[in-house]
């Protein structure tokens, strides 16, 4: 059969065709082109404009960048050295370095301490915001606020020894507290810590010299590292007050549900400027006479309320978009408010409200700029005083302001380039 | 069989209060109370000692007195005589002025902005999106003096206008951007002009009546009216013929250079500019962000379900997307228009003045009144925050979904 069938057929195919090329229009580089810049005339004209645009944008920009000069003394050699060429007057950045970073006051051998502390901080930063690394690196963490103060404000290393022994005694008698109740162990933990410290000034005082770097005063901090010092204290400072405030307004206690509410809505209402206005001018009346704690606490101490009355609603939001049955889930397990917030409810609503506590950090990193209006010397404080004011570089604008510009956009940018990181990781639905 | 019995009434004992659900939370109510009370007596008690050592008082009285400085900038009549009143209502005024303006502008900007990232335009969403990246993550305050330098360091001064060559001129002879401002012509409000502006104002409501109109025409008969070229005519025609026929009651100023500066005209203080602009690009790309989120929240099936249905893109666009993407959109633009508000107390830094310049500026710092001003100014802003919250909850509410 098959023998008769295979003289029946004269010529059969058994190799397949190699696939031809789509034609040259519809692949690669052309189609893309043709798709996303040209697909019709109004987008051509679009495409046009905004080629226009950037070569605009670049040709102003580029020549200035290049041809800037980066080592002369002041504005008037670097303008003989340009010679009329477009360029940027980049030497105010390497002349005044330390003082953009720095300020004026601080002591000049000690910019390796704060420099130092800037560097620890990615290692301490790093174990909470990536939580694949080992879980040994928090002690760092836990360590870190310690170090940090003592390399940027010097002094005997006895005064924050004697704090971390505060904090761990403090937490050794909240646990062993807890499990009779949350409210005791919270409380006994303070007064615990209270104790500690208050019993340690008697201690730390004649320990003066021991392992002391040169004090500095606060007044003394400026520049790029006043930023970061008031937005790293005040974004962690201001966590846990957001937490507990956005835990009071939800809760069913109306008296501290309205004191809780007020706070919230009386900071949000108000421009943070007026509440360092309150700092600078206004806090001094309102606290025992002869008290007098400088001026970088009090913008401290306001600027975390302010922080934290944003948190707050953010948290807020995590603790309302939680299912109903999550709340009752626990309710039925027979935990009480502090075991449920602390073990079901808050886990999950932290998690959801990250983005928005990562919006939160950004702008109050944005807003310590402020504190330049309230005549502390911040980047923008340094800029438009002592630098923009001196002879030797008075006009040189834009290399400055674009430099402020730069340490802002790298800083915010990264944040939240990780805060998208994160929502990704931390999406478990579809 | 069981029976409910009530819990044998026990006699109330101390520890209740802490241990027991029903009371505890009136205890640590109270606590709060307490502690609330005390830590306001405390400051109380501090303010009362610092001020009688200071020999202060608190008292309004200053609002009376004379200012004794002036104000480049301002809407109302007002000399270094009027009273410190009289001044913050003047720094009130300005704070609404470039509020309003800036809102205006970062609405148009953050719209354009943001729909044009979504464009399928490689080139221009990209741009886009390096527009409201570069924007929104650097202070305003940045930006601002940014403006400002860009304004006061780089325009030219007036008397780069003068002289048989000028290195500068003025744009349409009407429009000088120098280094004290911007000068553009000023409409003058002869007699009867007060008749084009009512009967222009009339048009306006004009038009939405026959709207409203073509509207009610296409659903009870089916008859569909022409909207597009019937607007500018009724906008336009009757207020241009009251015009005419009144013999053009509205003039315009011109700026003009005289002596050493331009005379005439409206001349915008480079602080109000470098803070109107500065605002408006700052707060228009979070606006973008805003409107794209708007935007793409609306599934896709909601624009295919629409194509189905035989509708065109601009029906689609105008009937369905639009309403539900604004539903989205507009809750947190209005949190952006009262950002502006409260952004634009950083006027201070360039020397325009609003009212935390006046009443918490210069005021503050001339009658010492630390208290006082800062308490006013407090009330100022959270008066006009809680309004716009206001506001939109009821607004809120009129657009949410109703469900049952």
């Amino acid at each position: 059969m098959s023998d008769t069938h295979a003289h029946s057929v004269s010529y059969v195919r058994d190799t397949m065709l190699p696939q031809s090329e789509p034609p040259a229009a519809q692949t690669g580089a052309i189609k893309w082109m043709r798709e996303s810049l040209f697909s019709s005339v109004p987008y051509t004209i679009l495409t046009l404009l905004a080629l226009y645009v950037v070569y605009s944008l670049l040709a102003g920009f580029l020549p200035w960048l290049l041809g800037g000069v980066w080592t002369t003394a002041n504005i008037r050699e670097c303008r003989e050295v340009l010679e009329g060429a477009s360029g940027g007057c980049f030497s105010v950045l390497t002349e005044r370095w330390n003082q953009l970073l720095f300020g004026i006051a601080y002591p000049q051998d000690g910019y390796w301490r704060p420099t130092l502390a800037f560097a620890l901080l990615f290692v301490a930063a790093a174990p909470v915001l990536f939580s694949h690394l080992p879980r040994g690196l928090l002690v760092v963490t836990g360590l870190y606020p310690f170090i940090a103060f003592w390399l940027i404000w010097g002094g005997t290393i006895a005064v924050p020894v004697m704090a971390l022994i505060g904090v761990v005694g403090g937490y050794l008698v909240y646990s062993r507290l807890v499990a009779n109740s949350f409210a005791a162990g919270f409380f006994g933990g303070i007064l615990a810590a209270l104790l500690i410290w208050f019993i340690g000034g008697y201690i730390t005082a004649p320990l003066e010299g021991v392992l002391a770097l040169e004090a500095v005063a606060s007044r003394n901090m400026g520049g790029f590292m006043l930023n970061m010092i008031l937005g790293v204290v005040c974004v962690s400072l201001s966590l846990p007050l957001g937490i507990a405030l956005a835990l009071g307004r939800q809760s069913s206690l109306p008296i501290i549900k309205l004191i809780c509410v007020v706070f919230i809505e009386f900071i949000r209402g108000v421009p943070l400027i007026t509440l360092l206005f309150v700092a600078n001018v206004v806090l001094a009346y309102f606290l025992p006479p002869g008290t007098n704690f400088d001026l970088i606490l009090r913008v401290i101490i306001m600027i975390t309320m302010f922080a934290a009355a944003y948190i707050a609603e953010v948290i807020r939001g995590g603790l309302a978009a939680l299912p109903r049955g999550q709340y009752e889930a626990a309710d039925s397990l027979g935990l009480d408010y502090a075991q449920a917030m602390r073990l079901i409810i808050l886990p999950q609503a932290l998690k959801i409200s990250i983005p928005g506590i990562v919006n939160v950090a950004v702008g109050l990193f944005k807003d310590t700029t402020l504190v330049s209006i309230i005549s502390m010397f911040d980047l923008v404080g340094m800029i438009r005083g002592p630098i923009l004011a001196s002879t030797d570089w008075n006009g040189v604008y834009w290399e400055l302001w674009g430099f402020a510009a730069l340490l802002f956009f790298v800083v915010c940018y990264g944040i939240s380039q990780y805060s998208q990181w994160l929502e990704r990781k931390l999406q478990t639905g579809h | 069989m069981t029976s409910m019995t009530d819990p044998a009434q026990g006699s109330f004992r101390l520890s209740m209060l802490i241990n027991d659900t029903r009371y505890r939370s009136y205890t640590f109510q109270f606590i709060a109370l307490m502690i609330l009370i005390a830590l306001m007596a405390f400051l109380g008690v501090n303010l009362a000692r610092n001020l009688a050592e200071a020999g202060l008082n608190i008292s309004y009285g200053f609002l009376g007195q004379p200012a004794g400085y002036d104000v480049n900038q301002t809407l109302i009549d007002y000399t270094s005589q009027s009273s410190n009143l009289r001044a913050a209502v003047v720094g009130i005024l300005n704070t609404l002025l470039v509020a309003f303006l800036a809102c205006v502008t970062a609405t148009i900007l953050g719209v354009i902005a943001g729909v044009a990232r979504l464009s399928k335009n490689w080139l221009v969403s990209k741009l886009m999106a390096a527009y409201v990246e570069a924007f929104r993550n650097v202070p305003v305050l940045i930006w601002i003096l940014m403006i400002y330098t860009l304004m006061t360091a780089v325009l030219p001064a007036p008397n780069a206008f003068r002289g048989e060559n000028p290195s500068s001129s003025m744009l349409l002879d009407a429009f000088a951007f120098t280094n004290r401002g911007v000068y553009t012509p000023a409409p003058v409000w002869g007699p009867g002009s007060m008749v084009v502006v009512a009967v222009f104002l009339a048009s306006i409501v004009g038009v939405f009546a026959y709207r409203r109109y073509a509207i009610k025409q296409l659903f009870d008969h089916g008859r569909v009216l022409p909207t597009g070229w019937p607007t500018p005519v009724i906008l336009f025609v009757p207020t241009l013929v009251v015009f005419f026929a009144l013999g053009m009651p509205i003039s315009l100023d011109y700026p003009a250079l005289r002596g050493f500066n331009f005379q005439g005209g409206l001349q915008i203080g480079a602080p109000l500019i470098a803070l109107w602009l500065a605002l408006s690009v700052y707060t228009g790309a979070f606006i973008a962000e805003n409107v794209r989120a708007g935007i793409q929240a609306i599934s896709k099936g909601q624009t295919e379900a629409a194509a189905s249905l035989g509708l065109r893109p601009r029906r689609i666009m105008n009937l369905v997307i639009l309403p539900q993407a604004l539903r989205v959109i507009i809750p947190p633009l209005i949190s952006q228009y009262l950002n502006i508000t409260k952004n634009s107390s950083l006027a201070i830094a360039v020397g325009y003045a609003d009212v935390t310049a006046t009443l918490g500026g210069i005021t503050l710092n001339q009658t010492g009144r630390a208290i006082e001003c800062v308490l006013l100014l407090m009330l100022f802003y959270l008066t006009i925050s809680l309004s716009i919250s206001a506001i939109m909850n009821v607004y809120n509410n009129s657009v949410s979904l109703k469900e049952r």
